[in-house]
């Protein structure tokens, strides 16, 4: 060959040099070693692994907007209350994740990697649809895991500098990857979600709107959900929310998000 | 039976430097300076895209001096080391020191029992985080690696370059526009012409930026875009 092409995958690479840091693998090559069949690994383990979420991405005038809650659970219990969902995973995009909280983490972790190496050995970044396009490969890569239970279901935003807008994309397990214009919500809370941000959502509105919109449909979403978590003023535990515009990824701030949170439980009058 | 031809060791090792050396020479400098804020790459190079100086992880950088398609080639496996490292452990645990030692280790390597040497020469950066934590090192085509300070150059006519540099001072780092000029000034002196600012390719590793510290800067400001 003359060319080689895997050079610019970090993927590729590991998959070459360290085929037993893939995650796929490292799960096959436990279920048999231990003897467990997959039946044996659904029923007796799966209960006790960390579960998801409401997660969920919205277009504002400027770009997208991504969004998640806090809460990991493993059956009826509260796993984590301070769960990262949201992940940067370039200059100009983000990712969050529903599903099985360990290999959830572990793709996003291993999909900043792969746009990163492939920036530096390349020389420039991937265009936004090639990102999209390597999520869909590491999904689908994903599927023995999921036949297993371990589901991972992403969210992908970024900004794309060709067409100037911000694009948003959902997949489903078996790597489909598809584009939403305008608004979309996935995990367990995220029919919830979607019926909110159904009602509200307008095009080209405003950072703050969408911003609130989000909340809110993640407020709700908690409400009616169990594995979704919602504001914690305790603890002072909120969502956390990323926008995604021409300038790059940045943080909503936990401040304006707390205070939009005491805003709305004001006007829904659960203060009195 | 018939004895193949005898070329002592010596006479071996020394036609391979030789050879390298005369490719090296043959090629641009590339001159690395720290300053203020951390460490300044200026390199001889008039292609806006074909570069010397490149990115391997948060806070290191690489240079390569002499053949591009032998530099290029370590440049992408430096960044695969780097990149598994800091999969495989953290990022914090990804060190120009250890991939210094890989390269030189790897060019020792090829110098020692490949028929033809590596005609390059490699600069790894890292910056620290504070001004005197900087770290500069050069590994020659035979895989020797030397630890510089202050300012490190390859390629080209370094021995030179490296006289030019010290007639100045160096008892405390530039800021970014004096350290720039002095380099320059160096290139000029050196090639007995002038060079302008489009002629070189400039790079910083910059403390004060957030998460990676490289960052290309490109001649003429308002080229600045995203891609």
């Amino acid at each position: 060959m003359l060319f080689n092409h895997h050079c610019s995958s970090f993927l590729e690479f590991l998959q070459q040099e360290k085929p037993e840091l893939m995650p796929a693998a490292r799960w096959a090559a436990a279920s048999v070693s231990e003897g467990f069949s997959a039946e044996t690994i659904r029923r007796e383990y799966l209960a006790t692994l960390a579960h998801g979420t409401t997660i969920l991405a919205l277009r504002y005038h400027q770009g997208v907007i991504i969004a998640g809650d806090r809460r990991a659970t493993e059956g009826f219990q509260v796993a984590d209350r301070r769960m990262e969902k949201v992940y940067t995973t370039d200059s100009h995009s983000a990712m969050a994740i529903a599903g099985t909280a360990g290999p959830c983490m572990e793709m996003a972790k291993l999909f900043s990697i792969e746009l990163e190496h492939y920036e530096k050995v390349d020389g420039i970044p991937l265009s936004c649809e090639g990102k999209a396009n390597r999520l869909a490969h590491m999904v689908k890569a994903n599927l023995p895991m999921v036949l297993q239970g371990l589901v991972v279901v992403p969210l992908f935003v970024g900004y794309d500098h060709k067409d100037a807008q911000g694009r948003m994309f959902k997949y489903d397990i078996a790597g489909g990857r598809y584009e939403e214009t305008d608004y979309h919500a996935v995990g367990s809370g995220g029919k919830d979600a979607r019926i909110t941000i159904k009602e509200h959502f307008r095009r080209n509105a405003t950072e703050q709107d969408t911003i609130r919109i989000a909340l809110l449909a993640l407020l709700n979403a908690a409400d009616e959900d169990v594995g979704t978590g919602g504001p914690d003023r305790t603890r002072r535990i909120y969502p956390t929310m990323k926008l995604v515009d021409s300038e790059g990824v940045r943080d909503v701030e936990e401040s304006q998000v707390a205070a939009i949170c005491e805003e709305i439980a004001a006007s829904r009058g659960e203060d009195q | 039976m018939s004895m193949p031809y005898y070329i002592s060791p010596e006479q071996l090792m020394q036609d391979k430097a030789e050879y390298a050396k005369k490719g090296i020479a043959k090629g641009r400098s590339i001159i690395a300076m720290e300053y203020e804020h951390g460490v300044l790459f200026v390199a001889d190079n008039p292609s806006t895209s074909l570069f010397k100086v490149s990115e391997i992880y948060d806070a290191i950088a690489f240079s390569g001096a002499g053949k591009y398609s032998e530099f290029e080639h370590l440049r992408k496996a430096g960044i695969q080391h780097a990149d598994l490292k800091g999969f495989m452990y953290s990022r914090q645990d990804v060190t120009a020191r250890s991939l210094a030692n890989g390269y030189s280790q790897t060019l020792g390597t090829i110098f020692s029992q490949e028929l033809k040497p590596f005609e390059v020469e490699i600069l790894v950066a890292q910056v620290g985080e504070q001004a005197g934590s900087n770290e500069l090192y050069r590994i020659a085509f035979d895989g020797t690696i030397f630890h510089d300070r202050l300012f490190s150059v390859i390629g080209g006519r370094s021995e030179a370059l490296l006289m030019a540099l010290r007639k100045r001072e160096h008892s405390e780092r530039l800021n970014h526009d004096a350290a720039l000029t002095h380099c320059l000034e160096a290139l000029e002196h050196v090639h007995d012409q002038k060079i302008s600012r489009e002629a070189v390719e400039v790079a910083v590793l910059d403390r004060t930026r957030n998460g990676r510290k490289f960052m290309r800067i490109p001649s003429t400001p308002s080229s600045v875009s995203h891609s």
